[in-house]
Order: structure tokens, then C-alpha cells, then sequence
């Protein structure tokens, strides 16, 4: 097996060539996400969990929202796209905005 | 029915002589579907036909009582309504200990008609929900069946379910529980899922995620569907079916479906607390991470990744199992529960928690009540499952889980029936449409026209038995030299005209007698209402003080407070074991000792169900055995079990029984002053024995009521202040027999108000009607 070191600069080059502008816009935003979670797990470690209610559903908020953009990022990718027939991208984004608002409904709902 | 499948793919197959096939195969899809629903509505109103508009069963009473409450109330005095009724002196917090989807449902339907200005009553809802909702599992399993195989197998898989015994035993009319919805939602989230994993689409995932929150509102059985998805997507990793639409329909549905299942109260924290629901989570972990691992595969795809993957993914799987396996030790999640690891160990109910296993419905399954229940679809099931593992794709992975892990549960659990009879339903729609389409395939381009003529004669097949004459000679006219295959057709047509004969039968005679109205026929075949329940609980509510408590066995707790409306102990909603078992003790005591318990519980009235003078196998001597295992389970110094047998290990109430047995508190409320039954006064039909021990008076008790047929006793239970015998125990030999010609005259006086009571009651059906529907405004 390749030594992982070698690898890695490899898949940054290939992942700053091969993926298009669109798509990089929605790692950022993963990126920002998996920071949240990332924080808010850290503060609950420190601090405890008490409103557990509040904790579980900013947290699942998080991770929800990481999942609905990786899942707007896979159906918007072009290389998908047999793997996702009829889905267009302005479809997967209305399903991310629907998502979003029927997840937020309820995460207001739980945030209590 | 069988033409109409048939019919309409021939017509779809060559274009020639409809030019507008799509419409004639929505037309006969829309005719079949709500004759599907007709016949299943129909099928389950025997009990509200043969008897009244009325709650049959003993669960189904709170639910009405708490969907009345919440009609009265509003929705949140429902969700924070604490009941003192229930469980004297502990209460119980219906908001936070009920799954609220049923009450909502019918609330919902309430308030729609009633702003449409019809002005029906909750009732009338309540006992019409099941049936209406069994039309609309119809259709969910039509949906289910054709995105798994054909239109045509969905068609045939409704009419099953529509008319299906497994299903409507729970869900005729008057039966108000929960799995008549609950089904409904479990086929529809189903098909939601089978759709979102056919196309990827968040948006169907969502409406999965959304069906599954209905779903978690409506039944404990949600546990099922959180499982089985999972076990669908782990095993189609290990087939290497892992596609990114598999990852979009299961990551979406799963945390959506998470956040929202946790907004039901009852349901709180446990989906991330519990070992129960621990699979979805891993299984959750595990697509993450595999997901990952494609994507960085994808990067670069020369690379030595292949081994690395396969690596990575067993190691997240281990890391997966091995974190939840931690968690559970460490105590953060709850391990197994009870009533789950009786699915596993059939044996474990039986040791360690008898409250479960004394339920008649969590008894293991009788090979012979899978054929009541499914009939004909019970052998030909495995026929579609064959198939659908022959030809197979990610959803019919899906179908084939779904059915071996529901016939493995069928099997442990009688309960269990429900969650197989809507899979058998469905591969046997297909193994009847794929026998369809063999034996029918070549006849269709000559006689295009008759077929479809037949089909609108034909589809209503479900429980219409009128349509057999059409039914029979119809394929034998196409069957031009074609012996085996109109003999195969006629075949095919009698057995599922004996299919819907079986479902009508066993619908009407088995599933639709209510337990609250017993029905006996005489030998001139006139037939005769017993209507002893509802006296008694007209008369504690007209007699006795509002907040009188009333002590039962806990199956009558229900309908205590339902429709005597006066304070119970213990109820169906068995969740305290240690509460039960005392009232179980108190039961298998001797009267002085349950004496003791009756007034730490506060008691003031006890009522007992008595069948022998009519023959009622249903009634508390019969169950009694199990309040003495359960009492036993909680206090194994002061009851055992094995008293109240005789020395050869015989359960028997004549003279032969143990001492134990011919004084414990149950026996005596039984038996007391019982002189009716057969042809030896005192004769105890339903064990056919003449009772052991007789003529007995009671200290601590006296009773209050007997109803017409000795079905119900009801005791009152004295003040100290109205006994003072005990504390003399030297002269207690003389005392009771000094005072027995003294207690006769009491007695004397006693029978007569009773006897007064009963010459009362003669004529009072009636007055227990009329006050009956004035209760429930």
C-alpha cells in the first residue's frame, strides 16, 4: 500500500482540478457545518448536556443539515448523473429547501 | 380480478385496439381500489350490525376515553392530562404514557367534519375508524406491491388485505385500537422508502421520514420499521449493492426520522438511549463512512484503494459495534428491554416477567392459526418470496427481509400475526398476478375484446360471492385447446373464492363477537344478548360514590373507568408490575389477609367476572393462575404457586382443590351465595365441577351487586368500624354462629335489596341505553 503521506497531496491536486466551482461552494459549507457540530459537541463535553433536549436537537440540526447538503452535493454532481435519473439539480436543491423546512419545523418544535 | 391484471397489461403490450390504454388502466385501478375499500369497510361491521354502535374491547375504552378528553379539551390538557383515575393512589400521566397518533387521528376527523358542519359524534368515529383505515392500507399495499413488482400484483395484493383475517381481527368496526392505523402507516412508510431508495430523491425521503413520525406516533410497533430499514441497508453494504441513492434515501430518512420520532413524549429519548434502536444509529455510522471512503475513492481511482476500502469499511463496522457494545456497559444506552428479548428467548417471558406472558396474544403462534388467519395466501406466499429472490433488486432485498423476519416474529407471538399478514399479502399478490400472466399471457390478442368486458364484471371478486357464476365459465371460453390452463384459471378462481368465503366467515364469527356484549344462542337458534358488563358498570356508576375505588384484575381496569367512570388500581396499561402484583395477592389471599391489603390500597369496592353460571371461559377464575404467578414474582414469601394446585398438580375448583385454594379471597367472591348454573344448584359450568367449598359467609366483604347472569359480582369491602369479630379469637368459634342466625336475618335483608335490585334490573337494558348515551356527551 502506498504510505499515506504520498497520497494525500495527490487527492488535494486532484480535488482542486477535477471538482467544478458549484460543488466546492457546498464543501465550504460542509466545512462550516462539520465545524458547528464540531463545536457544539466540544461545548457539551465541557460544559454537560443538561437542556439534553436542546443539545440533541442543535446537534441534530448540525448533522442533519451536513447530511441534506451532502446529499444536494452527490445529486448535483455531474458525475452522478445516471445514478440519479430525473433528478435535475434545481430539483435537488428544492428538495434541500423542503427538507430544511420540514427538519427546522421540527427542530424548533424539540428546541423547547 | 384476475382478467383485470391481465387485461390491462395486454393492453399496454400492443396498442392496437384502445388507443387509450392509460386511461382504461387507471380506470380499472381506481374501480378496483375502492371496491377493495368497500368490501374491506363492509367485511367489518358484523359487530356493529349485529349488536350496536358501540367500543367492543377492553383496550380500546381508554383510547376512547382519552380521544373523548382530548375532543373536550383541547390538545394540550389532552398531552398534559394526568389521570387520578387510573392506578389509585399513583395516577398516571396520560400525555407522557400514550402513543397520541390514534386520538389525533380521530380528533382530526372530528374537527374537519365538524367544521364542515356535520355534526357526527366522536363515537361514531372512534368505532368507524379502523375499517375506514383499512381501505387506505388497501391502497398503501397496492402501492408497495406495484413498485416492487407489477400494477397488477398490487391490485391483487389489496383486494388480499382489504378482506384478510390476520388484518381485520384488529381493525373491525368498534375495535379502537392502535394497529388499526398503525398498519396503514407501517405499509405506507414502506412504500415510501421502497420510492426514495428507487430514485434517490430527498424529497421522498422526507415523506418516509415523515410516514415513519405517524407511524412512531400511532404503535410501539414503529420499533419494527427502525429496524428493519436498517437491516435493509446492512445487507445490501454486504451484497456490495452500496449506491449513492441508497445513501441519499437512508442517511435523509434516518436523522430526519430520529429528530422526529423523539418529539413524541412517550417516545422521549429512547431512540438514542436504547439498544433497540442502536442498529439504526451503526448502521447510520457505517453508510457515513463508507460513503467517505467512496468518495475519496472516487478522487483517484488508480490508486491501491480497493483492499483499503474494504478495510476501512470492516473497520468502521467494528468500531461502530464495538462503541455501542461500550456505551451499554458504561450505562449511557439501556440494554435490550423485556418485552424485546422475549422475541429472542421465547422462553424468558415465561420466567421472568408472567405479567407478559399471561397475555392470551403473546402466546407462540398454532401452526393451525396461520391458516385461519391467512388461508390460502399462507401457502402461496412463499411462491412470491421465491420470485422476488429469483428476480432480484434492492427492493425485493427489501420484501424478502421483511417477510422471513415477520414470519419468524409471527411465530413467536400470536400478537405478531398482524406485521406477516401484510407481507403475505403482498408476495402472494405476486405469485397469483405472475400465475396470471403465465396462464393468460398468449390468449389476449383474440379475445382483447371479452377480456375486458369480463375484468368490469370481475374485479370486485373481494368478498362479492354473486360475481362466481360470471367468474367460472368466463376463462373457459377463451381456453381454445388450451385444457391446462383454463383448468389451472378455474383452479385459481375456486381458491380465491374460497379465500374470500374463509375471510367473510372467519371475520364474521371469529373476530367480530365484542367481549363487552356476550351473545349466546339458544337451541331454537333465537338469540340471546347478555348484556351483564355494562349493567354492572351502569350500576357502580349510579350507586356508588364518585370517587369510589374500585378494585379488579387488571383487565377490566379499562372499561372501569370507561364506562363506570369511577376510580381504578390497576389497568391494561400494565406498566407498573409491582402495583399488579399486589392486587394479584390480594386475589390469592385468604380474606383476612387481603383484608389487610384491600385497606392499604383503599378499597371500597371489589369486582370480580364470574362464568360458570353461564359458561364464560373467559372469566378470573380461569385467569387466576396468573395473578398468583405474577403475585408470586413480586412477593415469593407469601404466595406460591404451588398451594393452590392439588397434589397430583391439577388446577381444579371442587372439592379436591387445596385448602389454599377453596379460601383464597378470588375463590370466595366467586362462589359466594352462587346457586344458579345447571342442574345441581351451585353448578360450576365453565370447569364443570361443582365447587368445593360452599355456603361460606363473608367478614371483611359484603356483597354489593350481582348482574343478571352472574357475570359480574361486585363486592363492597366493610369499614373496621363495621366488623368486630377478629380481635376475639377464643370466641370467634361461637361468635359467627351466634351471629349467623343474626347475620341471617341480614343476610335475609341482603338478598332481598339484591333480589330487589335484580327483579329491578329485569326491565333495564333500556335505562342502561339512555343513561349510557347521556355519559358520553
Amino acid at each position: 500500500m502506498t504510505s499515506v503521506t504520498s497520497v494525500i497531496p495527490k487527492l488535494y491536486q486532484e480535488y482542486t482540478t477535477k471538482t467544478p466551482k458549484k460543488l466546492k461552494i457546498i464543501d465550504a459549507y460542509l466545512l462550516y457545518i462539520f465545524l458547528t457540530a464540531v463545536i457544539q459537541f466540544v461545548y457539551c463535553c465541557l460544559v454537560g448536556t443538561f437542556p439534553f433536549n436542546s443539545f440533541l436537537s442543535g446537534f441534530i440540526s448540525t448533522v442533519s443539515s451536513f447530511v441534506l447538503a451532502v446529499c444536494l452535493r452527490l445529486q448535483v454532481n455531474p458525475e452522478n448523473k445516471n445514478e440519479f435519473q430525473g433528478l435535475s439539480a434545481e430539483r435537488g436543491f428544492a428538495d434541500f429547501i423542503f427538507a430544511h423546512l420540514v427538519l427546522h419545523i421540527v427542530v424548533i418544535n424539540f428546541i423547547g | 380480478m384476475t382478467q383485470t391484471t391481465t387485461a390491462r397489461q395486454g393492453n399496454g403490450s400492443d396498442k392496437g385496439i384502445f388507443s387509450n390504454t392509460a386511461g382504461f388502466s387507471t380506470l380499472i385501478t381506481v374501480t378496483v381500489l375502492s371496491l377493495a375499500w368497500l368490501a374491506g369497510f363492509a367485511s367489518r361491521l358484523f359487530a356493529v350490525i349485529r349488536f350496536e354502535s358501540i367500543i367492543h374491547e377492553f383496550d380500546p375504552w381508554f383510547n376512547y376515553r382519552s380521544t373523548a378528553y382530548m375532543v373536550e379539551h383541547g390538545f394540550y390538557n389532552f398531552l398534559n392530562w394526568f389521570d387520578e383515575r387510573a392506578w389509585y393512589p399513583l395516577g398516571r400521566i396520560v400525555g407522557g404514557t400514550v402513543y397520541p397518533g390514534l386520538m389525533i387521528t380521530s380528533g382530526t376527523i372530528h374537527w374537519i367534519l365538524h367544521t364542515l358542519n356535520i355534526p357526527i359524534h366522536i363515537r361514531d368515529i372512534c368505532v368507524f375508524l379502523a375499517p375506514v383505515f383499512s381501505g387506505l392500507t388497501a391502497i398503501a399495499t397496492y402501492l408497495l406491491t406495484s413498485e416492487l413488482w407489477s400494477r397488477g400484483a398490487g391490485l391483487f395484493a389489496a383486494c388480499f388485505i382489504a378482506i384478510i383475517p390476520g388484518y381485520s381481527s384488529r381493525s373491525v368496526a368498534g375495535s379502537y385500537d392502535n394497529e388499526g392505523i398503525a398498519i396503514f402507516a407501517l405499509q405506507f412508510t414502506y412504500y415510501l422508502w421502497l420510492k426514495s431508495l428507487k430514485n434517490g430523491s430527498v424529497f421522498w425521503s422526507i415523506c418516509t421520514a415523515l410516514s415513519y413520525f405517524y407511524m412512531v406516533s400511532a404503535w410501539g410497533g414503529y420499533v419494527f420499521i427502525i429496524n428493519l430499514i436498517p437491516l435493509h441497508v446492512f445487507l445490501l453494504l454486504i451484497m456490495g449493492r452500496f449506491s449513492q441513492r441508497l445513501f441519499v434515501s437512508y442517511t435523509v430518512f434516518y436523522i430526519v426520522g430520529l429528530l422526529m420520532s423523539m418529539q413524541i413524549p412517550f417516545v422521549g429519548f429512547q431512540p438514542i438511549r436504547t439498544s433497540e434502536h442502536m442498529a439504526a444509529s451503526g448502521v447510520f455510522a457505517l453508510l457515513m463512512a463508507i460513503g467517505a471512503l467512496k468518495y475519496l475513492h472516487s478522487l483517484n481511482p488508480k490508486g491501491q484503494w480497493k483492499q483499503l476500502l474494504i478495510l476501512g469499511g470492516l473497520a468502521a463496522a467494528g468500531a461502530v459495534f464495538l462503541a455501542v457494545v461500550l456505551l451499554t456497559y458504561a450505562g449511557v444506552i439501556a440494554p435490550w428491554s423485556g418485552r424485546f428479548y422475549s422475541l429472542w428467548d421465547t422462553t424468558y417471558a415465561k420466567i421472568h416477567i408472567p405479567i407478559i406472558a399471561s397475555v392470551s396474544e403473546h402466546q407462540p403462534t398454532t401452526w393451525s392459526s396461520f391458516f385461519f388467519d391467512l388461508h390460502v395466501l399462507v401457502c402461496t406466499f412463499p411462491v412470491g418470496l421465491w420470485y422476488c429472490i429469483k428476480h432480484i433488486n434492492d427492493e425485493r432485498v427489501f420484501v424478502a427481509l421483511y417477510a422471513l423476519s415477520a414470519v419468524y416474529f409471527a411465530g413467536v407471538m400470536v400478537r405478531l400475526m398482524l406485521t406477516l399478514t401484510p407481507v403475505v399479502c403482498v408476495l402472494a399478490g405476486i405469485a397469483f398476478s405472475i400465475l396470471c400472466d403465465l396462464v393468460l399471457r398468449e390468449e389476449e390478442l383474440p379475445t382483447q375484446q371479452d377480456e375486458t368486458e369480463e375484468s368490469k364484471s370481475l374485479y370486485d371478486k373481494a368478498g362479492k360471492l354473486k360475481k362466481r357464476t360470471h367468474e367460472q365459465p368466463a376463462p373457459v371460453d377463451p381456453g381454445l385447446g388450451m385444457n391446462v390452463r383454463s383448468v389451472t384459471l378455474i383452479l385459481i378462481m375456486i381458491l380465491l373464492m374460497l379465500f374470500s368465503v374463509h375471510c367473510t366467515w372467519a371475520t364474521s364469527n371469529a373476530y367480530s363477537s365484542p367481549s363487552i356484549v356476550l351473545a349466546s344462542y339458544g337451541n331454537d337458534g333465537t338469540r340471546k344478548i347478555l348484556d351483564d358488563f355494562r349493567e354492572a358498570y351502569g350500576w357502580l356508576s349510579q350507586n356508588t360514590a364518585e370517587d369510589a375505588r374500585v378494585m379488579s384484575w387488571w383487565d377490566y381496569g379499562y372499561q372501569i373507568a370507561g364506562m363506570g367512570n369511577r376510580t381504578t388500581l390497576v389497568d391494561n396499561n400494565t406498566w407498573n408490575n409491582s402495583h399488579i402484583a399486589l392486587v394479584g395477592k390480594a386475589m390469592a389471599s385468604n380474606e383476612s389477609a387481603a383484608y389487610d391489603i384491600m385497606t392499604m390500597l383503599d378499597v371500597d369496592y371489589v369486582l370480580v367476572i364470574f362464568g360458570g353460571a353461564i359458561g364464560y371461559s373467559g372469566d378470573d377464575i380461569n385467569k387466576f393462575i396468573w395473578m398468583v404467578r405474577i403475585a408470586e414474582g413480586e412477593h415469593p414469601k407469601d404466595i406460591h404457586e404451588a398451594d393452590y394446585f392439588t397434589e397430583r398438580g391439577e388446577y381444579r375448583v371442587d372439592s379436591e382443590a387445596s385448602k389454599t385454594m377453596l379460601n383464597c379471597l378470588m375463590y370466595k367472591l366467586s362462589y359466594y351465595r352462587y346457586d344458579s348454573g345447571g342442574s345441581p344448584p351451585g353448578y360450576d359450568r365453565t370447569r364443570g365441577a361443582l365447587p368445593g367449598n360452599r355456603g361460606f359467609k363473608l367478614t371483611y366483604l359484603e356483597e354489593a351487586y350481582t348482574t343478571e347472569h352472574w357475570l359480574v359480582r361486585i363486592y363492597r369491602v366493610k369499614k373496621p368500624d363495621e366488623f368486630n369479630r377478629p380481635r376475639l379469637p377464643l370466641a370467634k368459634r361461637t361468635v359467627p354462629t351466634s351471629n349467623t342466625i343474626s347475620k341471617k336475618h341480614a343476610l335475609g335483608g341482603g338478598p332481598m335489596t339484591t333480589k330487589r335490585r335484580k327483579g329491578m334490573l329485569k326491565n333495564k337494558p333500556t335505562v342502561v341505553k339512555g343513561k349510557k348515551a347521556v355519559k358520553l356527551e
